[in-house]
């Protein structure tokens, strides 16, 4: 059995800054193991601009984000196995990997990087009625098949869903001569970026139907028609409201979901809410020496974040197989009113420098809230103001160290009016 | 006459009031200096820069990803991505290689945005 410091699992942006932190941390012997036969996983499909603003200060194509980082880790001593599938990972750090080359090979990892990302919702996770023809595709999947593969999905396009991936399609199916006849959201407002709302449907003026869903497909072989219709405040279709649209392809924008297989299979605690593993502040899960980061443990809109979170990651991972484990004191988060989960769910205040970044979604979208940091006796830690906040936007906080050493017991997130903090 | 616009320069989306004045259009609601820049160029010259992909022969996939190198005036977007349909080129190429020069006479090229 082959032994390494740290072994990290998938080479898409979460693997490739946690490879790169963790040679930069000292760890000596790195592997990257990645299905595909490159690395950069989907920014590699991901054509359009808008990556690394936050990192590089400019504004990247996901081809060219990705080509950074590829050349920072060419540039350490790490190795990459391409190509190669992983079947299996135990709590007690083995991988257990599979490729035409070498075959089956079990090996051994001072510790571990989960970085497998995220895959897309289909419509067997939504139920859409109807039959079931050819020309319907997820999103991602009919990004891949226009941007890498050359192959154009169709002519005449109906888009379920206004996540981000579902508005750059609408513009690149339209750029590459197709029709889109209409973005259906079931939500009251889109989930994607305002900006992607601008230059991708108002551009090209593709009608956004927010409050509707598909309620019925229809054809034989091919996709022939579309019916829409608007929901009731509990999303329920209204009878009456259908309109037809007469098109080949549906495009399904509807969620991604982590791809935590591997993280079950090692028996690893998950969170139900992000449906990624529970971790601790240094992105730790529950599995001492496994760590986890990007989109497997919490789906992002900004790979920048992708970047950092995972540099966090990798960096502890080597402090782990150089020796280095954190005890002492673990504060839970808890959500609290308006949020749906936070990362880290546990903070170890041995392992909070000077700062603890919290990252969460809030349930709604709301406007002039503050964000309060509670803790089990009442006391308000600390406050953020903000302006504007959205489910489709990724909140971060940072709380100081010694905030949290006077908590009593554990501390809270919660999101309120102003009016709320002044009773 | 004032307009609403959603800033598109990050992926924050601040909410801009442009309003015509006697001095130009002025702009509110801008987080950054880049902002007021979008927001006066959206309301007299608006600009995109465009991404799509070329033919390639030789790579490791059949289609290489381009940008445009700076941003091109919105009413040339179709058409630009329309020349592209005619460019074939082969690998090896490398991230900022030009592959369709002076789109339209307007001095900004299509390049690589990856090596192939």
């Amino acid at each position: 059995m082959k032994n390494y410091d740290v072994i990290v699992i998938g080479g898409g942006p979460a693997g490739l800054a946690a490879a790169c932190s963790a040679c930069e941390k000292g760890a000596k012997k790195v592997l990257v193991i990645e299905r595909d036969k490159e690395l950069g996983g989907i920014l590699n499909q991901c054509i359009h601009n808008g990556f690394g603003l936050h990192r590089f200060k400019e504004e990247l194509t996901g081809p060219e984000y990705a080509g950074r980082f590829i050349k920072l880790l060419q540039e350490t001593k790490a190795e990459v196995l391409l190509d190669t599938m992983v079947v299996e990972i135990t709590a007690d750090r083995r991988v257990c990997c599979i490729n035409t080359v070498d075959g089956y090979r079990e090996l051994k990892a001072g510790a571990v990087v989960l970085a497998m990302g995220c895959r897309e919702r289909t419509r067997g996770a939504i139920a859409i009625p109807g039959d079931r023809p050819a020309g319907i595709f997820t999103a991602g999947a009919a990004q891949r098949y226009v941007n890498m593969e050359g192959y154009m999905v169709g002519r005449r396009v109906v888009i379920l869903g206004s996540g981000d991936i579902g508005l750059i399609m609408a513009r690149r199916m339209t750029l590459e001569g197709a029709k889109v006849l209409a973005c259906v959201e079931l939500c009251p407002y889109s989930n994607g970026l305002n900006r992607n709302i601008v230059q991708c449907l108002n551009d090209y003026d593709i009608p956004l139907y927010l409050s509707h869903t598909i309620t019925d497909i229809i054809g034989r072989e091919r996709v022939e028609q579309v019916v829409i219709s608007r929901v009731d405040e509990n999303r329920r279709p209204i009878p009456g409201t259908e309109q037809t649209f007469d098109c080949d392809t549906v495009l399904l924008s509807v969620g991604l979901i982590p791809e935590n297989e591997l993280t079950r299979g090692a028996g690893i605690p998950m969170d139900r809410r992000t449906n990624g593993a529970i971790v601790y502040e240094n992105m730790e899960t529950m599995a001492p020496g496994i760590f986890a980061c990007g989109n497997v443990v919490h789906v992002h809109d900004l790979v920048d974040f992708v970047s950092a979170e995972s540099e966090k990651a990798g960096a502890a991972a080597a402090r782990y197989a150089l020796g280095e484990e954190i005890s002492g004191r673990c504060i839970e988060l808890k959500n609290g009113n308006a949020v749906n989960y936070t990362v880290p769910q546990h903070i170890r205040l041995e392992g909070v420098e000077k700062l603890c970044e919290v990252f969460f979604r809030v349930n709604n979208v709301y406007r002039d809230r503050i964000i309060t940091v509670t803790d089990e006796a009442g006391n308000l830690l600390c406050r953020f103001p903000r302006e504007h906040m959205a489910p489709g936007e990724m909140e971060k906080i940072a709380l100081p160290r010694p905030l949290l050493e006077k908590a009593v017991g554990s501390v809270t997130v919660s999101v309120i009016a102003k009016e709320e903090l002044t009773q | 006459m004032k307009q609403q616009l959603i800033c598109i320069v990050c992926p924050k989306g601040c909410h801009l009031t442009a309003e015509q004045t006697a001095e130009g259009w002025q702009i509110t609601g801008f987080g950054c200096p880049r902002g007021q820049q979008y927001g006066i160029a959206e309301m007299t010259n608006p600009t995109r820069v465009v991404t799509s992909t070329v033919r390639i022969t030789g790579g490791v996939h059949p289609r290489l990803p381009v940008k445009t190198d700076g941003p091109l005036p919105r009413s040339l977007v179709r058409e630009a991505v329309r020349m592209l349909d005619a460019v074939e080129i082969s690998s090896p190429v490398c991230c900022g290689d030009v592959i369709l020069p002076d789109i339209g006479g307007t001095g900004v090229n299509f390049v690589a945005s990856r090596d192939m």
